[in-house]
């Protein structure tokens, strides 16, 4: 496939989606310190080019799965941030009304398959996905998101397996950050590369900069043509960089400042600005505005998180069986 | 006596322990250079090195396992769980080979091993994270489960399950790990099996264990202010149970609720219940009651937790409906 070229609509729609992963998760950061969200509370702050990248290059009813670092994934595949803001408060209105929390964004709706909480749970889950579409004769593709600290669930070796034998329509995403929790990627294989996972199933297998949209799409698309074909699955290393620590209680001191800031400065969010304004598509001002209009959804997003109620008590017992009048045990 | 914190004291444990038998490792996920994911194993890195505090990569059901090995090749392993959610990512290891393999092989290879980690829930951490494993473990021959309450039996139950010749699962909770409780400096051992009357009464029996005697012990204070004098077992350990006491106790309050975190099917409460039926059934002056967790996953909402556990005001209103009050 020729180099491909972007046009301005991508660039704007990277901007536009980029910041508002960052400003709606530097809001919950805050909502945090205010203990207005509770519980675990993973950030994706710099690593927004991966999804922004993956989503330019799919198309409308391709579905997505991701571990628990989830919001941005929610919000690109078109949940609204109130109901992703109002899921973090755990409000009835919320896109898992109020029962998932941070970690289990879900939309149907959206093809948004879920945040999941257990490392490498979602892996078998993204290739299943993936194997209906197979089954049903759909030309949907499945992109399975997880962590380099997943790729060593044997789970993951498990499912490259049956997703290769069946020539599966998934492209598996490892969000490689550099850490699982305090674990650096070097500490836990001999085989640093984490592309080469795939190899041992003569999976098409790349590594990719996370840190440029323009990488990531290129390879998504090339990943996505492959699944549409029937060519079977792609593996892509995606090699992106979390700002903040893993989630909200952890300080980081395993890793330098030094080495924070030299990442903050390939950021993905101002490589996209900087793009935008060297080629003239848009102005400072333009960006400005865009940026505000920005600023008042995730505003917006608070407020009505702030304004919405809990879930009843009575809500426990709902949503637990599909059946409607299934007998529980009450005390 | 000086006091320590619930973690401080599960770090004595192990540190004696490995100062006194070579064999004996930690391994699991964050436990040697991030201290512990709560600090369990802070510094034991430190005094012990890389060789026997072992940072493994995200890969239960292999550490598990590896464990498991190494105990039938004549080590004493030290699995930590970060949280025993992830544990049924390893469960085939535990159950299949940990608890069997003694049997199994006739009696020539016994497992002397720990698998230890927080249970139960811990606040809004949603359904994959808030799972109670207990009643799991326990219902598992050849499996001990020990599920300590304070700092004090922590520390004595755990050097008990360290030094046992058989697959112990030690049970804890991030709910516990800062609470504060006396420990003495000297040596000493709790054995497994063994219940704790923590509080004696004449009116009900309450029986309870791990983080939710918190909620039983304030609910016995409460209901004391009232004149209702109960008597509270801990029971400490749930494989084996220590029936006697319970049934000893019930025989004189004739009165029994008893309170866990767990589903309610098949629970730690519906054995017990079984037991004083079958052992004290003329002894009861009312029906045994039990306060679970609702018989659903756990969601995220605080409206969603609270209504799922065990409280103190359940606990008080269901001792006086026992009382008929
Ligand atoms: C089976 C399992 N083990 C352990 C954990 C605890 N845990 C949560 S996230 C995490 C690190 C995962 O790192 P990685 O896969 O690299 O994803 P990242 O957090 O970097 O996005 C760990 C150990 C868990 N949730 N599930
Ligand atoms: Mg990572």
């Amino acid at each position: 496939m020729a180099k491909l070229t972007f046009t301005k609509e991508t660039y704007l729609q990277w901007f536009e989606s980029m910041m508002l992963m960052r400003r709606f998760e530097e809001k919950s950061a805050q909502l945090y310190g205010q203990q207005k969200i509770k519980g675990f509370c993973h950030l994706y702050i710099g690593q927004e080019a991966v999804v922004a990248g993956t989503m330019s290059a799919l198309q409308k009813d391709d579905r997505l799965i991701t571990a628990y670092r989830d919001h941005a994934h929610a919000l690109a595949c078109g949940i609204s941030a109130r109901a992703v803001m109002a899921e973090l408060y755990g409000k009835a209105t919320g896109c898992s009304k109020g029962k998932g929390g941070s970690m289990h964004m879900f939309s149907k709706e959206h093809n948004f398959f879920g945040g999941h909480g257990i490392v490498g749970g979602q892996i078998p889950l993204g290739a299943g996905i993936a194997f209906a579409d197979q089954y049903r004769g759909g030309k949907q593709v499945t992109v399975c998101y997880f962590g380099d600290g997943a790729m060593r669930q044997g789970a993951l070796h498990e499912t490259f397996n049956m997703a290769m034998l069946w020539k599966l329509p998934v492209i598996f995403v490892i969000e490689n950050n550099g850490y699982a929790m305090g674990t650096s990627v070097e500490r836990t294989s001999n085989v640093g590369e984490l592309y080469k996972a795939g190899l041992a199933f003569d999976m098409p297998s790349f590594s990719v900069d996370g840190m440029k949209a323009e990488s990531v799409h290129e390879a998504v698309a090339k990943a996505a043509e492959r699944g549409r074909n029937g060519d079977g699955p792609t593996l892509l290393e995606i090699r992106t960089y979390r700002y903040r620590g893993h989630s909200m209680s952890d300080p980081a001191k395993y890793r330098t400042k030094e080495e924070v800031e030299a990442y903050k400065l390939q950021d993905p969010l101002e490589q996209v600005r900087t793009s935008i304004l060297n080629k003239k598509w848009a102005s400072a001002e333009d960006l400005d505005k865009i940026e505000e209009n920005i600023n008042n959804i995730v505003q917006d997003a608070v407020d009505f998180s702030e304004n919405s109620p809990f879930p009843d008590e009575s809500e426990l017992f709902t949503d637990v069986y599909a059946e409607p009048n299934y007998p529980f045990i009450i005390e | 006596m000086r006091s320590i914190q619930f973690r401080e004291a599960l770090r004595e444990a192990l540190s004696e322990e490995m100062r006194r038998d070579e064999s004996i490792f930690l391994m699991g996920e964050e436990v040697a250079e991030y201290n512990g994911a709560y600090k369990v194993s802070q510094g034991m890195l430190d005094e012990f090195g890389a060789k026997r505090i072992i940072d493994t990569p995200i890969a239960e059901l292999g550490f598990a396992g590896i464990g498991v090995g190494a105990a039938m090749n004549g080590l004493r392993p030290i699995i930590e769980f970060m949280t025993f959610n992830f544990s049924l990512v390893a469960i085939d290891q535990v159950i299949n080979a940990a608890a069997k393999m003694y049997s199994m092989s006739g009696g020539q290879f016994n497992i002397p091993m720990v698998f230890r980690g927080p249970t139960g829930s811990a606040g809004q951490l949603g359904a994959q994270h808030s799972q109670a494993f207990e009643n799991w473990y326990a219902n598992c021959p050849g499996l001990k489960v020990v599920v300590p309450s304070n700092p004090y039996d922590a520390k004595g139950l755990l050097k008990t399950a360290i030094r046992d010749n058989d697959p112990v699962i030690f049970m804890e909770s991030e709910q516990m790990y800062g609470d504060k409780g006396e420990v003495p400096e000297e040596e000493y051992l709790i054995p497994i099996g063994v219940a704790d009357v923590k509080r004696t009464g004449t009116h009900v029996t309450l029986v309870s264990f791990g983080k939710i005697m918190k909620v039983v012990l304030a609910a016995a204070e409460e209901l004391a202010k009232e004149g209702i004098e109960c008597e509270v077992i801990d029971l400490r350990t749930v494989r084996p149970i220590d029936y006697n006491t319970v049934i000893e106790s019930v025989k004189k309050t004739n009165r029994l609720v008893i309170i866990e975190e767990a589903w309610p099917l098949a629970s730690i409460s519906s054995e017990i219940t079984y037991m004083v039926q079958k052992n004290a059934f003329d002894y009861l002056d009312a029906p045994i009651r039990r306060i679970t967790t609702q018989d659903v996953p756990l969601g995220y909402a605080p409206t969603l937790v609270q209504a799922f556990l065990p409280s103190i005001q359940k606990t008080v209103q269901t001792v006086k409906e026992v009382l008929y009050k």
